[in-house]
């Protein structure tokens, strides 16, 4: 297959349509606008309907509506706007409406800055919104992933009835680079005979609510929810490895960095610093087992967790997985600002320093 | 073979779109590619840049600290980036434009006339195929003949009549550097 050099919003969003979305709503943001751009041209050629919303916060009820009436429906924002929706992400979720939420992360917190960031990673997989409920987040490293993880998005949404985020930063979604249209494996997917789109003869009203005034029916929901989690943390973690084989320094990053990580692997590697790279796919649910298995190796002495967040965030799942077994050191930027491949190469020395 | 680029000058001169042609034709040459903006309020009158990775291995960090080229378009451009040229690295001048010269010792300078050539040929907005031009007779990786059927590619179609200058303005801006 021919490859195509495509910026990554752009292939976002030929990717959805790829995938059958059937509507899409949402509202300009820097660094995501090309996404709409693109959608408000394709997607109505495609048989498909764009609205550019009022609202962060209507285009994400549109989506409630669109998917509740059985319909693919996807928004995509970038994170100020991603906090705007946080409220219809939980009704989503507590409705098991099945909807492909894209964030294409800033510089936060606040309004932040429009140059890449990830300060969105507890926001994505520990809910900004209320009660106990989990989406699926699927952090592409690359443009392939993006357009790969997007059209794959909509089928886990549609088999666990679940709203699914693909969580890229600022720099995945402005780049261009070479990708192919490659099928993504299709699965088999269960009649959403649940939807309330018109009757149709059925003999019974389908209704889609998030309110149970009776605690037994909120608390039967509760467990079907926790029940629903468990099989996708069996089924739905994902995660990458390169160079981990002989590792003494682990490095774990997703997203851009993680990239920027595999640059700073050479340069160690050329330095006689055996250097690997563990990066999480799924956010949520996060690979625990596998990161909890490779640092628990005895050539491994240290790990270096890198994000483009100034606290670090996916640090405390690293934290979680590891479980004291080595010690875990942190580089972070945030504010826009990307770490270079130059201090994750002085990191990695200082870490496997303190280590000694 | 590793080459970073960056490309800059003020938004609208084609520096994004001279970043995107090397990209498309390293490519096409079956090189690993990556294209990245500078994106902002820089871009609205100021100094717009892009970073392009063409390499013969995967690419990793899509942006970098030290370019093995620079092709500045404007005087804030060459200002900003002739610092950071890797030590023996190439700097590209569009000399119409940008009065200072290149002033570190051990970077090859080429003073590149894009707008007076892109005259001569007949239309002012081909000078970027002229600079590309340049970029590609200096640093030899690429075909002059994937470049001129990308060329070909991008004119398809009712636009077809702009071909042959933009590959005239591609080879006089070989031409220049041939002559260095």
């Amino acid at each position: 297959m021919a490859k195509e050099l495509w910026k990554g919003n752009e292939a976002i969003a030929e990717a959805a349509i790829r995938a059958g979305c059937d509507c899409f709503f949402g509202y300009p943001i820097t660094p995501q606008s090309e996404v709409p751009e693109y959608m408000s041209v394709h997607l109505p050629k495609a048989g498909g309907v764009f609205v550019q919303s009022e609202s962060e916060v209507a285009a994400i009820n549109m989506v409630y509506g669109a998917a509740g009436a059985g319909m693919r429906a996807m928004t995509s924002s970038s994170s100020p706007g991603i906090s705007l929706k946080q409220e219809g992400i939980t009704y989503l979720a507590a409705s098991e409406l099945p909807c492909v939420i894209v964030n294409v992360m800033r510089g936060g917190p606040g309004l932040g800055t429009i140059q890449p960031g990830q300060g969105d990673y507890f926001q994505a997989t520990r809910g900004g919104g209320n009660g106990d409920y989990r989406t699926v987040v699927l952090a592409p490293s690359n443009v392939q992933e993006a357009a790969d993880f997007v059209q794959e998005a909509f089928d886990i949404a549609d088999q666990y009835r679940n709203p699914v985020v693909v969580l890229a930063d600022g720099l995945t979604g402005q780049m261009m680079e070479p990708i192919e249209w490659r099928p993504v494996p299709k699965r088999q997917l269960p009649p959403k005979d649940w939807a309330a789109g018109g009757k149709k003869g059925r003999d019974h009203t389908n209704v889609i609510n998030s309110l149970f005034l009776n605690p037994e029916e909120c608390d039967a929901l509760n467990q079907r929810l926790t029940a629903k989690y468990a099989e996708i943390e069996k089924n739905e973690v994902r995660w990458d490895t390169a160079l981990c084989e002989d590792a003494e320094i682990l490095i774990t990053a997703y997203g851009t960095p993680a990239r920027i990580a595999l640059t700073a692997l050479d340069a160690l590697r050329n330095s006689g610093v055996k250097a690997g790279l563990f990066r999480p796919v799924t956010l949520w649910p996060f690979p625990e087992k596998a990161l909890h298995g490779l640092a628990g190796r005895s050539h491994i002495r240290a790990i270096l967790d890198v994000e483009m967040s100034s606290t670090g965030q996916m640090l405390d799942d690293v934290r979680l997985a590891v479980e004291g077994q080595k010690p875990i050191r942190y580089l972070g930027h945030a504010g826009g600002i990307m770490p270079t491949v130059e201090e994750i190469i002085e990191a990695a020395h200082r870490t496997l320093k303190e280590a000694q | 073979m590793l080459k970073r680029i960056i490309i800059s000058g003020f938004g609208g001169q084609g520096g994004l779109a001279i970043g995107k042609n090397l990209a498309e034709a390293g490519m096409e040459a079956g090189f690993h590619v990556t294209w990245a903006p500078s994106y902002g309020p820089e871009m609205r009158g100021g100094t717009a840049n892009c970073s392009v990775v063409i390499s013969s291995k995967p690419v990793g960090s899509p942006v970098f600290a030290h370019p093995t080229e620079l092709i500045a378009l404007n005087e804030p451009s060459l200002a900003k980036f002739e610092a950071d040229v890797q030590p023996g690295g190439a700097v590209f001048v569009n000399c119409d434009v940008v009065a200072g010269k290149v002033r570190r010792d051990g970077l090859e300078a080429y003073y590149i006339p894009c707008a007076k050539i892109a005259e001569e040929v007949g239309n002012s907005k081909v000078g970027n195929m002229v600079m590309l031009g340049a970029y590609v007779a200096r640093t030899g990786f690429l075909e002059p003949g994937t470049i001129e059927a990308m060329i070909s590619q991008m004119f398809a179609g009712p636009k077809a009549k702009f071909i042959p200058l933009n590959i005239e303005a591609f080879r006089r801006g070989m031409a220049c550097v041939s002559q260095h």
